[in-house]
């Protein structure tokens, strides 16, 4: 190499020095609530991040262009790459925490492994995480976790509502004693989260719960399949995700499985996992918090105000408005967003600060008469948080594939709170201990 | 609701010899499939020295582009010609953009080169095709069929057929073709190869594009099984074991390595899981070849190297 | 003319044999340690010591560990991060089970448990070799992830199989902020990489180079080809289980099995790789070009096209420029960029009368 090639080289730094400097994020004007938005656009897990943000952007977007904001305080917003790993999303989270007039209003990783990297430090910064429909279980106590909110429906309410509908199908609670089913899971942290529930509801119902672990990614899981054909379930709950359901589905076919004995969690129920499964999955139900539909008010005013006028939304494929993810991020939109507008009547119409809008998250009211106001009835169950509670909703819809879509088949079912919390408690009261934290009496908070 | 099992499908015992056969028939089918990744590895490995990384990004690459195809309406065999042409394009920018610069470099840095490889390609389908999801028909419907009471999947039969109508195929040219022997001989020795007059890009260029086209035969077997997702470019991983049990160098060891991996790691799953906790399939393949290369280093078929100083 | 080693003498073996046997090398390095434990500590941002500094160093005794068995001793291992959990959570159980533990013999006895695990499956080195040796070392990745998640007891039964770090308290400080977390991580760093480097420049070291570049040669003139391989194994996974237990504790608090999956495996053999094989140096040059070149980019990327262009198109794109750039990297200079520093200082050496 010569000295030419090492002056090309320095100039290159250079100008990549320039650039950086100049990526110091624009001021942000005085009067907007700033959210950050920790995502990612690349990698296998692309449909989810990129129609979650579409969702959510989307939504701020219909704000500020029908109302100009939350009561005149617009909303701004940024995007960060984290690539669906650890170490980038933290990066962002530390990026991205200080812009804005007052700072990160929220933030929203829809990645398990970046909530546990932000636990500790969103409670140093007083920045709240809404985890809606990912995250950690036990963050439903907000005594011990004050600054994170799985709101919504987390993992353990999902699954009692999956028991509770395959003991309607049966014929009601009772007809469960005696019956078998096996719960399919992935062999990882997350996939194992539910067997201790699971165990809980088998002894109150009677019935024999068969716990069947499938090998990360789940790419083969025709040994699993077997073992279900030895075990004769009368159902199967799949707690899968990423390429594994539409491979499950398929194997289900292969083994001469019913596809309608089985009972899917969210993330392995979107269209994304079951348009790969085609035919296959015809019958499959998936218990979803976030349904799918276009016809609701909200999406209605969305085309009408984002997208009306040759305006461009974020989505730029507009045949997936509609589908589970997007309709997650608008339900993210709506959440974080109403948020800032319970905060608001207690800290005036202003930019808040995290810390201001952690009180407005635990003190949503999203009764019925709101959500028709938003225009997210059949959309949104409704949600009311506390101290105590921060997951303040619980309840899922049952729906099924019919091999090009999904169609609802219940209404809004309740989750066994008298279950789950004691799980949630147990598991917070354990982290707690660990960390040395001394949860917050929730009696006295305002 | 009664019980609605199939009328195929019938309850079986777990220690009948059914049973038995059943997971073994299973594993070795899916044996097929992991050996029709490996193929793709042992063709560039053997002709140029390089253990491509990037052949899962490849299988994903091919597998998107012909989905796209078919989905604007072209039929299947046009489709698939297209998705060879464009395969072949790819091997022609390969040898020219990263294996002509990199050539007598250490094997670890071609290794890294396929990984940067892997990223670019990943990145230019993500980029062409967005990143949904798709789902890929090959119009094989698959139900069991019942043979003596053994039950077999019918789309794993069609795939070990067309797997071994690809090895036949591919032992055909190698063995009778003029560039197929050309290509034996760059694998036998660059050297003397290259001192006969056997033009090494030109070799390179088409062990490329031949593995490119069992990357798009790969893609579409799995790709009907695990839909047409970024996900697809996982199922590399699952041709390792097949590999190291079989030997890096040889077409038949990639068939037989993958024929042993899937047995073992399906009848261990099944029987041995119930005794060490089962979804032990991950690493048991791993541990299998490990054990198995304990007594033969190179593997069923690779080449035994003398050592000397 | 400022590099140069002209006039110095060396009148002693001591002199000859120190780590840095020239002035400015030796100036340069205090001069980076000074920067590093005073003057970083007082100018640098929050965001620098938790989103850059500290998964930085880390990565980077984990690559350097991956360097001692790949890099000096020949031996390819993708299961580095395999080491990294156990040493995670190697750590948690010993501050969860022994009372009174301190948090740094913790580390040391993590980093002690990845080093038998190491030893272990490093045993089928004696027969395996080469690309083949992949497979005991992939195998020891899977194995350790399965048996993270299988085995409740290493997680202390949590139903959502994490495990939640400590509070890190030693000599009754508590390292809670960012700038202490940094300065105790840094030490860790230098400390092990300093002892790195000193095994490499002593009789193992040598014993290593001679099996990397042919082991049957280095058997030959009576090196021990195996127990130096094992020890390679052992050291390596020493190295990584420490860099696990501080990316646990000093880094993101809490941590499931699934963060120390084969991608990280392969993000660090990047590094090593990247950085120039056979170089502690290289080791720190390529953690940080692996983990902050895509930071950057995605900076730039955003800040030039953030609102013009469809944020999924930038970051497609910048994600093919990475790829692009570790090939076209690797075609300039195939042993890495710790080769571009030698090559620097060379010709330094002869500035300004290059003839």
């Amino acid at each position: 190499m010569n000295a030419r090639n090492i002056v090309k080289r320095s100039v290159v730094i250079a100008a990549l020095g320039a650039a950086v400097s100049m990526a110091v994020p624009a001021m942000a004007a005085p009067n907007e609530q700033y959210f950050p938005l920790i995502g990612w656009r690349t990698g296998p897990l692309t449909p989810l991040g990129v129609n979650v943000a579409a969702g959510y952007i989307d939504y701020m977007d219909l704000l500020n262009k029908r109302d100009g904001g939350i009561n005149g305080v617009k909303l701004a917003w940024e995007e960060c790459e984290t690539a669906y790993k650890v170490d980038r999303g933290v990066e962002c989270y530390q990026r991205l925490k200080g812009n804005g007039p007052t700072g990160a209003s929220t933030f929203n990783p829809i990645n398990t492994g970046v909530v546990y990297a932000l636990l500790d430090r969103t409670a140093t910064d007083k920045i709240p995480i809404v985890t809606i429909g990912s995250g950690r279980t036990d963050t439903t106590d907000g005594s011990v976790f004050p600054y994170v909110f799985p709101l919504g429906t987390n993992y353990l309410s999902t699954n009692t509502v999956k028991i509770k509908f395959i003991g309607a199908q049966e014929g009601g609670m009772d007809k469960l004693k005696g019956k078998k089913i096996v719960n399919l899971h992935m062999d990882s942290a997350g996939g194992k989260e539910t067997i201790p529930l699971l165990d809980a509801q088998a002894k109150k119902y009677g019935f024999e719960i068969i716990h069947v672990p499938v090998a990360m990614p789940g790419s083969d899981q025709q040994a699993a399949w077997l073992e279900i054909r030895r075990i004769k379930p009368d159902w199967v709950i799949l707690r899968e995700w990423g390429v594994a359901p539409a491979v499950a589905l398929k194997t289900a076919e292969k083994t001469g499985f019913p596809i309608n004995r089985i009972v899917g969690v969210p993330f392995a129920g979107t269209e994304d996992d079951l348009v790969p499964a085609g035919e296959s999955a015809k019958g499959f139900y998936v218990v979803h918090p976030y349904p799918t539909g276009i016809n609701y008010p909200v999406i209605d005013e969305i085309k009408k105000y984002v997208y009306g006028g040759g305006n461009k939304g974020n989505l730029q494929d507009l045949t997936r408005m509609g589908l589970t993810y997007y309709n997650m991020g608008v339900t993210y939109g709506i959440i974080n967003t109403e948020a800032v507008r319970v905060a608001q009547k207690k800290f005036g119409n202003k930019p808040l600060t995290g810390e201001q809008i952690q009180w407005g998250l635990e003190n949503l009211n999203l009764d019925e008469k709101r959500l028709k106001e938003l225009g997210v009835t059949g959309l949104l169950q409704p949600i009311r948080s506390s101290c105590k509670d921060h997951e303040g909703g619980g309840a899922a819809k049952v729906f099924q594939w019919n091999g090009t879509a999904l169609v609802p088949v219940t209404d809004w079912i309740q989750g066994d709170k008298s279950l789950t919390r004691p799980l949630i408690e147990e598991s917070a009261a354990k982290y707690a201990k660990e960390k040395g934290i001394t949860p917050r009496d929730c009696s006295k908070a305002s | 609701m009664a019980r609605v099992w199939l009328a195929t499908a019938h309850p079986i015992d777990e220690g009948s010899v059914e049973f038995f056969f059943e997971v073994l028939i299973g594993g070795l089918l899916a044996g097929v499939m992991y050996s029709l990744i490996a193929l793709g590895f042992v063709l560039i490995y053997k002709a140029s020295g390089v253990f491509n990384f990037a052949q899962g990004a490849m299988v994903l690459f091919a597998a998107l582009t012909f989905v796209n195809l078919v989905g604007y309406g072209l039929p299947f065999w046009v489709a698939f010609a297209c998705t060879l042409v464009a395969m072949g394009f790819m091997a022609l920018l390969v040898e020219r953009l990263v294996l002509r610069p990199l050539a007598n470099q250490p094997p670890m840095s071609l290794f890294m080169a396929t990984i940067g490889l892997a990223i670019v390609i990943e990145g230019v389908g993500q980029l062409i095709f967005g990143g949904k999801a798709f789902g890929l028909d090959l119009g094989i419907k698959d139900v069991p069929i019942a043979v003596g009471g053994v039950q077999i999947s019918k789309f794993d039969l069609f795939a070990a057929a067309v797997a071994g109508t690809l090895v036949l195929v591919l032992g055909a040219f190698f063995n009778w073709s003029p560039t197929g022997r050309a290509l034996r001989a760059v694998a036998d020795d660059h050297q003397a190869a290259m001192s006969i007059g056997i033009p090494l890009p030109k070799m390179w260029r088409i062990v490329w594009a031949i593995s490119g086209a069992v990357a798009l035969v790969a893609g579409l077997l799995w790709g009907s099984r695990l839909g047409v997702q970024f996900g697809l470019a996982v199922v590399a991983l699952k041709a390792l074991p097949v590999l190291i049990l079989g030997g890096f160098t040889s077409i038949a060891g990639a068939i037989v390595g993958g024929l042993i991996v899937g047995a073992a790691e399906k009848l261990a799953e099944v029987y041995l899981g119930r005794y060490i906790g089962s979804g032990i399939e991950n690493w048991f393949p791993y541990v299998f070849a490990m054990l198995f290369l304990l007594v033969r280093p190179h593997g069923l078929f690779g080449e035994r190297r003398i050592e000397r100083v | 003319m400022l590099y140069r080693e002209a006039g110095q003498y060396k009148i002693a073996y001591a002199t000859d044999q120190q780590i840095f046997p020239i002035l400015q090398d030796r100036a340069a390095f205090a001069a980076l340690m000074i920067l590093a434990f005073a003057i970083v500590p007082v100018v640098g941002t929050e965001y620098w010591f938790n989103g850059l500094l500290i998964p930085v160093l880390i990565l980077s005794l984990a690559t350097l560990g991956l360097n001692i068995l790949t890099g000096f001793a020949g031996q390819v291992s993708l299961g580095s991060a395999g080491f990294m959990g156990v040493g995670a959570f190697a750590a948690y159980n010993f501050m969860l089970r022994v009372d009174g533990m301190p948090v740094l013999g913790a580390f040391v006895l993590a980093g002690g448990c990845a080093s038998v695990i190491g030893v272990l499956f490093g045993l089928s080195c004696h027969r395996i070799k080469d690309f083949y040796l992949i497979v005991a070392t992939l195998g020891s990745q899977f194995f350790i992830e399965w048996a993270l998640t299988k085995f409740g007891w290493l997680t202390d039964y949590s139903p959502s199989g994490v495990i939640t770090a400590q509070k890190m308290v030693i000599l009754g400080v508590s390292f809670d902020t960012p700038v202490r977390r940094y300065l105790l991580v840094l030490a860790v760093v230098v400390i092990m990489a300093l002892a790195a480097k000193n095994m490499m420049r002593g009789a193992f070291g040598r014993n290593c180079m001679a099996v990397r570049d042919m082991d049957v040669a280095a058997g030959v003139i009576g090196i021990n080809v195996f127990r130096t391989k094992l020890l390679a194994f052992g050291i390596s996974a020493f190295y990584c289980g420490v860099a696990g237990a501080l990316w646990a504790y000093a880094y993101v608090g809490t941590v499931e099995p699934q963060a120390f999956d084969l991608d990280r495996s392969l993000q660090i053999l990047f590094m090593a790789i990247i950085g120039g094989l056979g170089s502690i140096m290289g080791s720190f040059l390529g953690a940080a070009f692996v983990m902050l070149t895509p930071i950057v980019m995605n900076i730039v990327g955003t800040a030039l096209f953030g609102h013009a262009i469809d944020a999924g198109i930038v970051a497609n794109v910048e994600h093919i420029i990475y790829g692009v750039l570790i090939i076209w990297l690797l075609i300039v200079e195939p042993h890495g960029l710790v080769r571009l520093w030698q090559i620097g200082k060379e010709k330094l050496r002869l500035w300004p009368f290059p003839h």
